[in-house]
């Protein structure tokens, strides 16, 4: 069978199934919360799960080097999937978890998917104090930060996040816009993450240091139904200034764009649609698709004009729903590293 | 041209319909039993394919409890966040029907019957899937899929943990392609076991015996049907040697000859393989209750009522007719291809007697004594086989030379001249006859073979169900807390209480069933050994002994005195028993050591010493006190009566395949003397013309069949003995390791000769009287060219 035609049809109700954007994430959302303009936050509470939002999910992706200057990328994503806004313990939990193992070296992508039922502890989110796991995947409140750890048959990875600035909201102070017809969910980030740890790759275990990002999102409806996929790219540059920034693409060709200037201090200055421009310049064969692997990103409000390439041309994530998700580097008038996710290829 | 061939050959049918009679009925009575029997075993086969697919049994690896109770949903989790790709199945009964919930988030790929994509809820909750019949007993909408094994719905764990009222999974399924570096599976819950996929499943194990047994009762119906059609078809090209050669002399190419012959018997075949398929299919579903209600008493197996026959079964069942009846027909054929143009219209039956006579006595010689090496030497389940085949047929091919011999006899030592035209007459009539003889000898002796095979576990077994149910009464608790509570009760009311407790393990690699039973003296005085040391039961209770069942012993090679791990502790074996129908190995071991190895086993179930008649009196305060069902209490003759029942039923289907055996043999008799009735005129004008009344003649007739029954039952019996010893003593111990005791029943064997002889005379009862009827003119007739 064809999980993932499980994972679009958990998404979809039966009838609609045509019009429904990338991976149904543009189905309408029946029953559930929507989110609102003017979003106050409390934390810790809202690192949690929010069970009235049908999908929110906790995403770090994270640049890495060696101390023999080979460079790494590393994502571990938990996604929260509600097929009714409650929750219950025990096996008719309506929420369905799935997490995603990604681990990107320059010759090699490796990349892993796992689902739960919610309700029995198999996978779940707490918020205080800070746990988020499915199966052995984990990542944990520790005293000094995090713990984030996930191991495969193939690869695994073992570390230690320290925050060292402030949470960051995209948008709107947090209410994220994501198409001219209104679709939004809420959205922050902590991009100041440092990182130490380990990677197990088929014969080494490699000690590695860099800095990670995490993501949070909640919404019951993030696209429109005419929105194909989209690519969103987190850029940190080596002065300290960061930069979010995506476009999300309709079938038709046009796209809706919107980014977040994050600047010293974790100031941060939110873009509309056109301000930043994002061009796709060279394009590699990957899973039998042509996946644009090298983009010029310019924000001319910040002067920022940088050539974003992939480290690895190949990290496609190879999943019931597949894209590709893997680290860049920079070169342009400014460098650093990030990473960059497309998807509706 | 070829329409007049075909009018031709038709016209031999027109005028001897008697023959094509036989032909076609022989035919498809010989599908029918073959079809029939194949229907009930594919119809069950499917059943337990299905139940195997839906449950992914044999295909995956299990984690289950070593005490049989559900796996606490905390332990699954455990598991998961260990790293261990498990997934969750809730397995249960409700209102009959058994009810699987799997967990489409973690199951593997391939768990068949409902692909995971299905379960996506519509509507509130989840859909349940199941064949028609199911869901409407279950009472609950669901989507039919028919495919899937009968009394059982498949559906998502949440639905079935509300049906079920049981949220701890049954079990856990393990896919393959597990990480290396995980913790053990017993390091997070010392409870657990792990159990390795079975290729091939449970049920069709357990069952194999059962489906061989029909097997071979519908392979020996079909070889006894197909001589039935040789002869008739050897009869019938022998009495068209005359028109052969007139066809040939007229101009008719030999090779279109010989294809319109095969292709009349092929269509005669398709007719007479559709009558046999369609009689099957009504000899299949007129037992296949029984044979459905016997799988589910004795293995607990799902089978459906109905048949769901495929197009695939039709098409064999008539292919098989088809084949048999180019079979039979290829010596003829190639006998007719080989006759020189102008041949002489019929060769003398004795000349053709004697040599066919001593290449039938070689052969059989040689297969008799093939059988006996086997059987001295034969080791597997092949060469058990190949003994029954090897005595069978050469019983048979021995039969006529035997018969002959002893006519011979009777021939020498003949004081009248009537008496010795009686026994030559016979002898001479022997090789018509001979086909329709080694039939009956073949029915006889498989039922002289089985019934005593039956007879001799039936015994054997009741004396095993005295030895082991020796108590009183049965109660059985449903939790802990009640069985805890039952004890001491039950101690203060009896004479004594003995626990039952077990666990399923491994030992030496094979699963097993390991007993801790208290010492008492039920044990000591009802229990029989194979073989065990003098003082077995102290040696069992003190000496850290353990008996083992006689499957366990022989699969692993055990023998008195070995030492064997059980549970982690090394036991010396003291005893072997006998356990039969039992699949797997079993162990017994002292109630202290197992309550020291496996302290989680609770004995839920009881074994109640008491006077019979205080029973009622305990039952309805049991009931009263503790609310204890009517189903949780047995008493001893209940359990025995149901066993034995369930025991009967098992071999009413061979019963029934018994009878209808020796009614196509007796069929087989009736066929071949009227057929030989026309043929017999000229051989007994003389006699007549000599003085001999008609009347006498017709006994004689009868007579003759009589003596023919009876020399063959004589042969018969010894052959069915030697059928029953390889039955008990070698297929019985390489198929499923224990030996059954074999008994003899003379009685059972009078009865029989008894029934072969009245089988034989009804048969002969009709072309006497015929033969007594005949005309006058008839017999004249014969003289007419003597001028």
């Amino acid at each position: 069978m064809n999980v993932r035609a499980l994972i679009v049809v958990l998404l979809l109700l039966p009838a609609a199934a045509l019009a429904q954007g990338f991976a149904g994430l543009g189905q309408t959302a029946d029953g559930f919360a929507t989110p609102a303009p003017d979003p106050r936050f409390d934390f810790p509470r809202d690192s949690g799960p929010h069970t009235d939002f049908r999908i929110e999910w906790w995403y770090v992706t994270a640049n890495l080097s060696s101390a023999d200057g080979r460079d790494f990328g590393v994502q571990w994503t938990l996604f929260r999937n509600a097929l009714a806004p409650t929750e219950t313990t025990g096996w008719d939990s309506p929420q369905v978890w799935l997490g995603h193992f990604g681990l990107t070296t320059p010759d090699a992508h490796y990349s892993a998917e796992t689902y739960a039922r919610g309700g029995i502890g198999q996978a779940g989110v707490i918020a205080d104090p800070f746990q988020a796991w499915i199966d052995d995947w984990s990542f944990v409140q520790t005293a000094d930060g995090f713990r984030l750890s996930a191991t495969t048959q193939a690869a695994g990875y073992d570390l230690a996040l320290r925050p060292f600035g402030p949470l960051v909201f995209h948008g709107d102070a947090g209410y994220s816009v994501k198409s001219a017809d209104g679709q939004a969910s809420y959205y922050y980030s902590q991009p100041y993450l440092e990182v130490s740890g380990t990677l197990t790759l088929a014969d080494e275990v490699v000690e590695v240091t860099g800095n990670a990002w995490l993501d949070r999102e909640w919404s019951s409806q993030p696209l429109s139904a005419d929105q194909a996929g989209w690519d969103w790219f987190s850029l940190s540059f080596a002065s300290g200034d960061k930069l979010m920034a995506f476009q999300l693409r309709s079938k038709d060709g046009a796209a809706y764009t919107s980014a977040t200037w994050i600047g010293a201090g974790g100031v941060t200055t939110a873009y509309p649609d056109g301000a930043v421009l994002l061009e796709p310049l060279q394009s590699a064969k990957v899973a039998d698709r042509q996946i644009p692997v090298e983009w010029r990103v310019r924000l001319p409000d910040r002067g920022v004009d940088v050539v974003v390439k992939a480290l690895n041309p190949n990290a496609w994530m190879d999943l019931s729903v597949p894209y590709w998700e893997g680290p860049i580097g920079l070169t342009g008038t400014h460098s650093g590293n990030g990473y960059l996710e497309m998807t509706g290829y | 041209m070829i329409r007049a061939v075909l009018g031709a050959l038709w016209s031999h049918w027109r005028h001897n319909r008697l023959q094509l009679f036989t032909l076609v009925a022989g035919l498809a009575l010989a599908t029918a039993l073959w079809s029939g029997v194949q229907a009930i075993n594919s119809e069950a086969r499917s059943s337990y394919a299905a139940a195997a697919r839906t449950l992914g049994e044999g295909q995956y690896d299990q984690i289950l409890r070593a005490d049989g109770r559900p796996i606490a949903v905390d332990t699954y989790v455990q598991l998961r966040r260990a790293g261990w790709k498990v997934s969750p199945v809730i397995d249960g009964r409700v209102d009959g029907i058994r009810v699987i919930g799997v967990e489409p988030l973690t199951a593997p790929r391939s768990l068949g019957g409902v692909e995971l994509d299905a379960f996506q809820a519509v509507g509130d909750s989840p859909p349940i899937f199941g064949q028609k019949a199911a869901l409407d007993a279950l009472g609950r909408g669901g989507v039919v899929r028919p495919d899937l094994a009968p009394d059982a719905v498949v559906t998502d764990i949440s639905v079935a943990a509300d049906l079920l009222a049981q949220t701890d999974p049954s079990r856990l399924l393990v896919l393959p392609d597990q990480r290396a570096d995980l913790p053990e599976i017993d390091s997070i819950d010392n409870g657990l076991t792990r159990r390795v996929a079975q290729s091939g499943s449970d049920l069709s194990r357990l069952t194999d015996s059962f489906h061989m047994n029909l097997t071979a009762f519908g392979f020996l119906a079909f070889a006894v049907g197909l001589f039935i059609v040789h002869g008739a078809i050897g009869l019938a090209f022998e009495q068209r040697r005359p028109m052969v050669r007139t066809l040939r002399a007229l101009g008719v190419p030999l090779r279109h000859l010989i294809v319109l012959m095969a292709a009349e018997l092929l269509l005669i075949a398709v007719a007479a393989g559709a009558v046999g398929v369609v009689l099957g299919y009504f000899i299949a579903a007129s037992l296949l209750p029984d044979v459905a209600a016997t799988l589910r008493g004795l293995y607990g197996a799902d089978v459906g009522n109905s048949l769901n026959l495929s197009p695939v079964w039709w098409v064999s069942g008539m292919a098989v007719s088809m084949g048999g009846t180019m079979v039979a027909a290829a010596g003829a054929l190639w006998q007719i291809s080989r006759m020189p143009l102008m041949a002489a219209g019929r060769r003398a039956l004795a000349v053709q007697g004697r040599v066919r006579r001593r290449i039938e006595a070689i052969c059989a010689l040689c297969l008799l004594s093939l059988a006996a090496g086997l059987g001295v030497w034969g080791q597997g389940l092949i060469a058990g086989f190949g003994l029954l085949a090897a005595l069978l047929i050469g019983g048979a091919l021995a039969l006529p030379p035997m018969i002959d011999l002893a006519t011979k006899v009777g021939q020498k030592s003949a004081g009248s001249a009537l008496s010795e035209w009686f026994w030559a007459d016979t002898r001479q009539q022997l090789p018509s006859l001979s086909l329709a003889l080694m039939a009956l000898l073949l029915a006889m002796a498989a039922n002289v073979g089985v019934s005593t095979m039956v007879s001799s576990f039936r015994l054997t077994f009741q004396g095993f169900l005295d030895q082991r149910l020796a108590a009183e009464g049965y109660v059985y608790a449903d939790t802990e807390e009640q069985a805890k509570a039952l004890q001491p009760w039950l101690s203060s009311r009896t004479d004594a209480v003995l626990p039952i407790q077990k666990v399923d393990i491994a030992v030496r690699g094979l699963p097993t069933e390991v007993y801790g039973p208290i010492d008492h003296e039920t044990y000591r005085s009802n229990w029989t050994f194979l073989t065990a040391t003098p003082t077995v039961w102290d040696d069992l209770h003190g000496g850290g002994g353990v008996v083992i069942n006689e499957q366990l012993s022989r699969r692993s090679g055990l023998a008195l005195g070995d030492v064997v791990p059980v549970g982690g502790r090394d036991f010396v074996v003291v005893g072997i028993y006998g356990d039969y129908g039992n699949p797997i190995g079993q162990a017994m071991i002292d109630a202290g050591d197992f309550a020291v190895l496996f302290p989680e086993a609770v004995p839920l179930r009881f074994g109640i010493r008491v006077a019979d008649s205080a029973l009622p009196d305990i039952f309805a305060d049991l009931q009263s006190e503790f609310g204890l069902p009517v189903a949780n209490m047995v008493n001893q003759a209940g359990i025995k009566s149901f066993s034995m029942g369930v025991f009967d039923r098992t071999f009413v289907v061979t019963a029934a395949l018994n009878i209808l055996t020796l009614a196509v043999a007796g069929f087989a008799i009736l066929m071949s003397l009227l057929t030989l009735a026309g043929l017999r005129v000229p051989q007994l004008a003389p006699v007549w013309a000599l003085g001999m009344t008609r009347r006498t003649l017709g006994r004689l007739e009868l007579g003759r069949a009589v003596l023919l029954a009876v020399l063959t039952a004589l042969f018969a019996v010894p052959l069915g003995l030697a059928l029953a010893w390889a039955l008990l003593s070698v297929v019985n111990v390489e198929a499923f390791g224990w030996k059954l005791p074999m008994f003899l029943f003379p009685q059972d064997y009078l009865r029989l000769i008894a029934q072969a002889v009245i089988a034989a005379m009804i048969a002969a009862a009709w072309p006497a009287w015929k033969l007594q009827r005949t005309a006058p003119a008839d017999l004249l007739k014969v003289f007419a060219n003597e001028r």
